[in-house]
């Protein structure tokens, strides 16, 4: 189990990812990340 | 000897080139705008704040509290995959060659002061990192809602010294309309950012230790990644070597998969006996292959 434990979390890593892609998640990241946030630069 | 010096300095070049690599808009810094282009869709593995001028990508922890602070998503799939992923390959290694604000840290530590090595409670106070990550980056951001029905990014308001350092100070210097809105908050975050280098010059990487929740998400791996630090039983000659030189408080002798341990080398370089090796393994059991260094000189010599 420890030898394919790597595997298994990358594997279902992967598998996040697409489903985050999938659900539209990439868009709120870009119009997050494209504009400047007001909170991260202190004035938010 | 000139070899042994560049062996030395190549975790800093490739956290230089990194750095430059991931913040490649630079006409940004001049221009006092941030890229907006589609790679910014893609999560950087380190600390690297989105609203940086040069940033091409998107940071990971301020990227998952967009998406916990949205009404729409329901579960962050996207950002806590990415964070997996990275976590189960590299581990901590991202702490120690692929983090922007790693790299200011080891710089500071390079002024010659003298150095505080530990300290009493040092050790309780690194599980203070996991309660930022569990707490100002998980649940203030998906529970406490504005009128809208969306989070705040608390942790980047409150804390994120990148944010200041790499987003907040280059934007306000070059946006007078930015500037006037600076108040609290940002003389906060700029006491924060201060506090956090003033200490580096002293203590090796105290934001790392106590503060970064993206350390403290990828420590969670640090058992479980395919970078990992090994130690050969048979030829450890337990003389505590690799114990002085951890400036990040680890005896890997001891505990080679510690997750405090960001990956950086030199207790590799620094073993007389060649007994611990750093790499990718093909597996959580079996040894990696070297990567980072050959026998210090000394165990050369002998």
């Amino acid at each position: 189990m420890k030898r394919a434990l790597p595997y298994i979390l990358t594997a279902a890593g992967l598998i996040m990812i697409v489903i985050g892609v999938w659900g539209g998640e990439v868009a709120t990241v870009l119009s997050r990340a494209t504009h400047i946030c007001l909170e991260c630069i202190g004035i938010g | 000897m000139a070899k042994k010096y560049i062996r030395n300095k190549i975790r800093h070049y490739i956290q230089g080139a990194w750095t430059v690599l991931s913040n490649g808009y630079l006409i940004g810094f001049v221009k006092g705008r941030i890229w907006q282009g589609g790679t910014k869709a893609v999560c950087v593995p380190g600390l690297n704040c989105y609203s940086c001028p040069g940033a091409l990508g998107a940071c990971p922890i301020g990227s998952l509290q967009a998406e916990l602070a949205s009404r729409s998503i329901k579960f962050p799939f996207y950002v806590t995959g990415f964070l997996l992923a990275t976590g189960a390959i590299f581990g901590r290694f991202v702490c120690g060659f692929l983090c922007p604000f790693g790299l200011v840290q080891d710089l500071l530590y390079k002024i010659r002061t003298p150095k505080i090595k530990t300290f009493k409670g040092d050790r309780a106070l690194r599980y203070l990192k996991y309660a930022v990550l569990v707490v100002m980056v998980i649940l203030l951001p998906s529970l406490v809602r504005n009128d809208a029905g969306t989070g705040t990014p608390w942790f980047c308001k409150w804390i994120c010294p990148s944010g200041t350092l790499f987003a907040g100070i280059p934007l306000l210097s070059l946006n007078a309309d930015l500037r006037t809105l600076a108040g609290f908050i940002f003389n906060w975050k700029v006491g924060v950012l201060v506090a956090i280098l003033a200490l580096s010059v002293f203590l090796y990487r105290p934001f790392c230790k106590y503060l970064c929740p993206l350390g403290a998400a990828y420590a969670l791996f640090n058992k479980a990644s395919f970078y990992r630090l090994k130690l050969d039983e048979s030829a450890c000659i337990h003389c505590g070597t690799c114990a002085r030189v951890c400036r990040m408080g680890v005896d890997p002798s001891k505990k080679p998969d510690d997750m405090e341990c960001i990956r950086c080398g030199d207790c590799v370089k620094n073993c007389p006996t060649n007994a611990l090796h750093a790499g990718f393994t093909a597996c959580g059991n079996c040894k990696p292959k070297q990567v980072i260094s050959e026998p210090a000189d000394s165990a050369k010599a002998e």
